[in-house]
């Protein structure tokens, strides 16, 4: 009965001070909605780089010359000469955790058909590449193991290619071209994949036989790299370990020796990205952290001038019977109240502004519920103690200070 | 003999400010009984609010003992001087001190609201009919920045009464007023007098002392004077013979 007075006093004092109620709500509202804003957009570019990463083949396994230096900064395997077909025929050959492979031989030229002209890539690889970065043709099809034994000049290319390279809308099947002047015939088309997370246009390519592109255009006989997929994504750490023991036998490497190679799985090119966003992330926890704050002086500060404020209507309230303990719980029902519903209004806020991000600006979101649960917490936490503290002090003044409070 | 609703006897109050100590209050004795209509006088500075508001229990003396309706004091904690002031004490001030935004009708339920024994129909029905007593029964739903200054104070009146204490305090109640409304104020004043209500009114207007039945004046914190008054004026008659102003 007397809490539900409290309650009703509570709720009165609230709807008569909109403006105080309003600024308290606005600080708490402001700080629960950008934490979860933040966040969403922080955890949202680390799933998209998961997501990107997938999409280029999560059993995906790259083996390269050299040591391995570890970062996402890499460049110089393909100065190391140590990998060699060899190696790719012992690895087909031998990894029972593989179940596709091929060997990568890369360069940079012209292409050329008629007046156009276009600067690319081609890579040399066998017929495995396709299911490795799980690709798919668009048209035509993709060269033959005999065609690989052959040495056969044919292509097929990226839709960057066709696009600069047939700008007049020709079917490029069945159409000769010019890479660095030696004549390949384009067999097939791969399908548009754009650009992926890192600004790599994926259709800027030209690939071929690697072993027409190690003769013809390279005039080398060792790999660039090698590139396989382990039988499954959980078997992915294991068939690293197999492959780098199938490697050290080959390369006749001592235990006291390094590697001369280096053996990746996406799993790991995956956690290497992931914290650099993991450090995106961490930026905008700051920045929330730091709004959040903000957020809490300012509901501190509207509280704690409030209860000032109305030190008067204390002294009445006391003087016409209200003890200490009704005044303090009054304050700390008004404090609930605001903060409550200004943490529920900051959700709504939040939630809504991570879509119009979705929405409007394309960048990646995902809601993270600790988000909502510790801005939330953080903020009607400090609602209501800075309701209730200075409050504290206003109910223990006899009633005759308070009133004559100015 | 009708019995007493206040006692004090030898009450002192000290202000210290810094290492000034004010007297307000030099040991002061007397006895209020049930249905007696005191005013208190005195200059600017006597100690009258001092008085009054350790009768309120708003306060309380540096020394000395009060009774409070066979109530000792002197040995209640805060919770209890609430649940006094909330069930027998009516405290009306100068300034009316109602709750700005809230209107008459709230105001005036104010006190019940912090006594859980009454419901919230009776509540109602308790508020409704102390202003209908002080004449505002159409004016129940107005703020008090709707209502004149007399009406304000009527509105604290009804407040006072809706507890049903044992007394009422005021804390010069017309002091705020003209002539006319205080005369008004003055004139309901001796009506709920009439009705048995035990009134301590606080003033400095020699006219408005004499609408009551004694008055105790005070001079520098110490009693000089208290007279019972074998001429009470009425208000309701004063008021009819004050020069007609057109309204
Ligand atoms: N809270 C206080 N602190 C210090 N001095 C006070 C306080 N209240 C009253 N006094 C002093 O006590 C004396 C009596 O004041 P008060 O009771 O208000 O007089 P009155 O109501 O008769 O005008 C005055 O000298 C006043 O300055
Ligand atoms: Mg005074």
């Amino acid at each position: 009965m007397r809490l539900l007075n409290l309650i009703k006093i509570a709720f009165k004092a609230i709807v008569l001070n909109k403006m105080r109620t309003l600024l308290t709500m606005l600080g708490i509202i402001i700080g629960v909605a950008s934490v979860i804003a933040m966040l969403a957009i922080g955890e949202g570019s680390k799933e998209s780089i998961r997501t990107t990463i997938s999409a280029m083949g999560s059993n995906m396994i790259t083996i390269r010359p050299g040591a391995d230096d570890r970062g996402p900064a890499r460049g110089s395997g393909g100065d190391v000469q140590t990998l060699t077909l060899k190696n790719y025929e012992v690895l087909k050959e031998q990894a029972a955790l593989l179940s596709y492979i091929t060997p990568v031989v890369n360069g940079g030229g012209q292409i050329i058909n008629g007046s156009n002209n276009w600067p690319s890539t081609i890579y040399g690889v066998n017929p495995d590449y396709l299911n490795i970065k799980v690709v798919d043709l668009q048209s035509g099809s993709m060269f033959t193991n005999a065609e690989v034994k052959s040495a056969s000049k044919v292509a097929v290319i990226g839709q960057t290619v066709v696009d600069n390279v047939f700008p007049d809308g020709q079917e490029p099947v069945g159409q000769m071209i010019r890479f660095n002047n030696i004549p390949f015939k384009v067999i097939g088309v791969l399908e548009e994949k754009g650009e992926n997370t890192f600004g790599q246009d994926q259709d800027d390519v030209v690939i071929a036989p690697y072993t027409t592109v190690q003769k013809r255009i390279l005039a080398i006989d060792y790999l660039n790299q090698i590139m396989a997929s382990a039988v499954s994504e959980d078997d992915a750490p294991d068939a690293v370990t197999e492959v780098t023991q199938i490697l050290r036998t080959q390369h006749k490497l001592m235990d006291n020796e390094d590697d001369d190679f280096s053996v990746r799985s996406m799993e790991e090119l995956i956690s290497t990205f992931s914290s650099t966003s993991e450090m995106l992330t961490i930026l905008l926890v700051a920045v929330a952290s730091i709004s959040l704050l903000i957020g809490g002086i300012g509901i501190m500060n509207i509280m704690y001038v409030s209860v000032k404020e109305r030190t008067k209507e204390i002294g009445l309230r006391m003087a016409v019977g209200g003890k200490g303990s009704d005044i303090l719980m009054q304050f700390l029902i008004e404090a609930i109240l605001i903060s409550i519903t200004g943490g529920l209004l900051g959700v709504i806020l939040g939630l809504g502004s991570t879509v119009f991000i979705e929405k409007f600006l394309h960048w990646p979101t995902s809601v993270a519920l600790y988000s909502i649960v510790i801005s939330f917490a953080v903020c009607a936490i400090t609602g209501i103690f800075f309701g209730w503290y200075p409050a504290r002090k206003a109910a223990a003044l006899d009633p005759i200070t308070a009133l004559r409070y100015e | 003999m009708s019995k007493e609703i206040i006692k004090i006897e030898d009450l002192k109050r000290e202000f210290t400010m810094g290492n000034e100590t004010v007297h307000a209050l030099k040991g002061i004795s007397f006895t209020i009984k049930e249905g007696e209509f005191v005013t208190i006088m005195g200059s600017s500075g006597s100690g009258k609010s001092t008085l009054l508001n350790i009768l309120g229990c708003l306060d309380r003396p540096t020394s000395g003992t009060y009774e409070i309706d066979g109530l000792k004091l002197k040995d209640l904690d805060k919770n209890a001087l609430a649940t006094i002031r909330n069930e027998k004490i009516g405290f009306i001030f100068q300034s009316y001190n109602l709750l700005a935004r809230t209107s008459a009708l709230e105001n005036v339920e104010l006190p019940l609201l912090y006594n859980s024994k009454v419901s919230t129909e009776e509540r109602r029905a308790r508020a409704i009919k102390a202003l209908e007593k002080v004449g505002l029964g159409d004016r129940m739903q107005h703020t008090p920045s709707q209502l004149s200054g007399g009406q304000q104070q009527r509105v604290a009146i009804a407040r006072s009464l809706v507890n049903n204490p044992v007394m009422i305090l005021a804390d010069e109640a017309t002091g705020n007023l003209d002539t006319r409304t205080s005369y008004e104020i003055m004139s309901l004043f001796q009506e709920l007098n009439q009705q048995g209500i035990t009134i301590t009114f606080v003033t400095h207007e020699p006219d408005i002392a004499s609408f009551s039945n004694r008055t105790i004046v005070l001079k520098d914190g110490s009693i000089i004077k208290d007279n019972l008054n074998h001429k009470i004026q009425s208000a309701a008659t004063e008021l009819a013979s004050l020069p007609t102003e057109d309204n």
